[in-house]
């Protein structure tokens, strides 16, 4: 199967004075519709190449590929909106604007990418929090929610644009062993219906191991690639 | 276009989240507006009320003999040429003369002015001026001023002694009394028809000025040049503020020192706004991170900031409006002179306070240029790596 997002020699490199390079050579292809996971220490250079894969890190050299294309040479707004058809994020710690409710929280990728709401999007909008079973909630501001719910509620603001890959970055990071079953099992029955590639970094073994593909990071390189 | 409307409505959200920090920058242009508007409309009140008070019921441009003629035909109907010209509002032929009045064996020189009083109601004001009597009519008519009459005990209805130096001994009826608030008018002045006066002085025909007002007065010097152009080299051209120096450069010095603070208070009203707004940067920086990582591009990043320069701007602008406003009206009703008149009138000019608005709306904008350019370099890899 094709891949939807490759990572050809990625090498990241911080700082000018002293350098520390913390990706070497990475070279990488994510099938459609897949499952995966990436596993690594912390500090192992793992949330350097999620953000790269996102394309909200740039690397030192090497080339990201998106369903073929080249993000090598796009410019910062080409970039903005290549991202926003493309990839939806979910990240640690949720991320969900605190001025806004649920429902206009999960609307916002849409709105940057169509600038109005039509009742079609709405509808959308509230099937995905159907799904996320956040329906008695939408109304209520991100800050009147718990954790939890905030994490659900960043999923269906990853998928309200229908993207391609979804990255998260420990999606359950700061959630308690329940919750994260309940949202893993959600990621997963998303992946199925939608067919959208699932990249999710996490330190949890037992959530990696349900992953089609486990990815490990160990000092900046592919330390171990298992497909089940 | 279509992403504009997002950018404002993050915008609004933002500021209806922070309401604390939103009413602060508010009362900061509402303040700076005001005052902004109360000082400008309270100097153009003043300034207004001093030149209506200077000359408002004199001649702003006047048209007389040039050398040592004191009197002219208006051959070339320089009066029609006048009233065509819709700069001014007022015309009037008017013929001056000296003489003296005899009475109780005593001479008292005086300025006799005879004018069409249609036409020198415009200027004078002798209509609302006449406190005894009425305005003289007929041939050898006149009106004196109340200080004269006062002096020498004069009533109306009095036939009195009138010497034409170097012609006659003319009787006069006095059959008014003015009041021209001025003393020295009011003593000097005897007033009479225009054709009484020419009988009188034997100068059938002629005139010795023609007298004027205008719209915009402060365009005196313009119009008066310019008109000074179409005459012949027997008249002359004068206004009033070659004639009130002293006056304007108090009026200039006025208006500098009113821009001078309007000045300032914009300025810290451009310092608020911004600083304010700097700061909101730096608290919505997760936000706009976020917002960016979703795709949202620089330029929209920045419009956020500037849409709440530009609400702060429009509220402010309008609420300032309404203080500044209020403020220029109650100092107008409470601040009085002794007799009970305003101090200073209450006025307002409208396109001073759409200036105003204009400016706070613009300043605003301005302010939050500097954080919206901030917003626009915003790296979102930054805050997502720094949590």
């Amino acid at each position: 199967m094709a891949n939807v997002l490759e990572l050809q020699k990625i090498n990241k490199i911080y700082g000018e004075k002293i350098k520390t390079q913390v990706l070497f050579d990475v070279d990488l292809g994510f099938e459609q519709s897949s499952f995966n996971s990436i596993i690594g220490a912390s500090g192992s250079g793992k949330s350097t190449l999620m953000n790269i894969m996102g394309t909200l890190d740039k690397p030192t050299s090497g080339d990201v590929l998106i369903d073929g294309i080249s993000t090598k040479d796009m410019s910062t707004n080409q970039l903005s909106a290549f991202r926003n058809e493309t990839i939806g994020f979910i990240f640690q710690f949720h991320y969900l604007l605190p001025e806004f409710s649920v429902i206009d929280n999960i609307l916002i990728p849409y709105e940057i990418k169509y600038g109005k709401v039509t009742p079609d999007a709405l509808k959308r909008a509230n099937d995905l929090i159907e799904i996320v079973g956040l329906t008695k909630v939408r109304k209520n501001k991100a800050t009147d929610i718990s954790g939890g719910q905030q994490q659900r509620a960043a999923i269906a603001r990853a998928l309200i644009n229908s993207p391609r890959i979804i990255l998260g970055d420990e999606p359950t990071g700061n959630l308690d062993s329940e919750t994260t079953e309940t949202v893993y099992n959600m990621l997963r029955d998303i992946n199925k219906e939608f067919k959208s590639t699932f990249i999710v970094i996490t330190h949890d073994k037992r959530i990696a191991e349900k992953a089609d593909r486990i990815i490990e990071i160990k000092d900046g390189k592919i330390n171990m690639d298992i497909r089940s | 276009m279509k992403i504009v409307r997002l950018a404002f409505k993050i915008a609004k959200q933002f500021l209806k989240n922070n309401m604390g920090q939103t009413i602060l920058i508010l009362l900061g242009i509402t303040i700076g507006i005001s005052v902004q508007i109360f000082i400008g409309s309270l100097i153009d009140g003043l300034q207004q009320s001093l030149v209506d008070k200077t000359i408002g019921s004199s001649s702003h441009i006047t048209v007389s003999p040039s050398g040592k003629e004191n009197y002219f035909q208006d051959e070339d109907n320089i009066f029609q040429l006048l009233k065509d010209d819709e700069r001014f509002t007022e015309i009037s032929s008017s013929i001056d003369a000296a003489g003296f009045l005899l009475y109780d064996e005593s001479t008292y020189s005086l300025v006799t002015r005879g004018f069409n009083f249609e036409e020198a109601n415009g200027i004078y004001k002798f209509d609302e001026r006449i406190v005894e009597g009425r305005l003289p009519d007929g041939l050898n008519e006149v009106a004196l001023g109340i200080g004269l009459v006062e002096e020498l005990g004069l009533k109306v209805g009095d036939d009195l002694d009138f010497i034409v130096p170097e012609l006659s001994l003319e009787k006069v009826k006095l059959v008014g009394v003015f009041d021209l608030r001025i003393a020295s008018l009011n003593k000097s002045w005897m007033i009479t028809e225009l054709s009484s006066a020419q009988t009188t002085f034997q100068k059938e025909g002629l005139i010795s000025s023609i007298e004027t007002q205008i719209g915009k007065v402060f365009d005196a010097d313009i119009i008066a040049e310019e008109i000074g152009l179409k005459l012949g080299d027997n008249l002359q051209v004068d206004n009033w503020k070659a004639q009130n120096e002293e006056l304007l450069s108090g009026l200039t010095g006025q208006s500098a020192s009113s821009y001078m603070i309007q000045v300032f208070v914009l300025l810290a009203v451009l310092l608020g706004i911004s600083s304010v707004l700097a700061i909101s940067v730096v608290q919505k920086s997760r936000q706009l991170g976020i917002l960016k990582a979703m795709g949202i591009k620089n330029k929209t990043a920045s419009q956020i900031f500037l849409f709440q320069g530009l609400i702060l701007g429009i509220i402010g602008g309008i609420l300032g409006t309404g203080l500044g406003i209020g403020l220029t009206y109650v100092f107008s009703v409470f601040v009085t002179n002794p007799d009970g008149t305003s101090l200073v009138p209450f006025y307002l000019d409208w396109y001073f306070v759409g200036f105003s608005v204009a400016i706070a709306i613009i300043a605003a904008m301005f302010a939050a240029f500097i954080p919206a350019r901030k917003s626009s370099k915003l790296n979102p890899i930054e805050v997502i790596r720094n949590g």
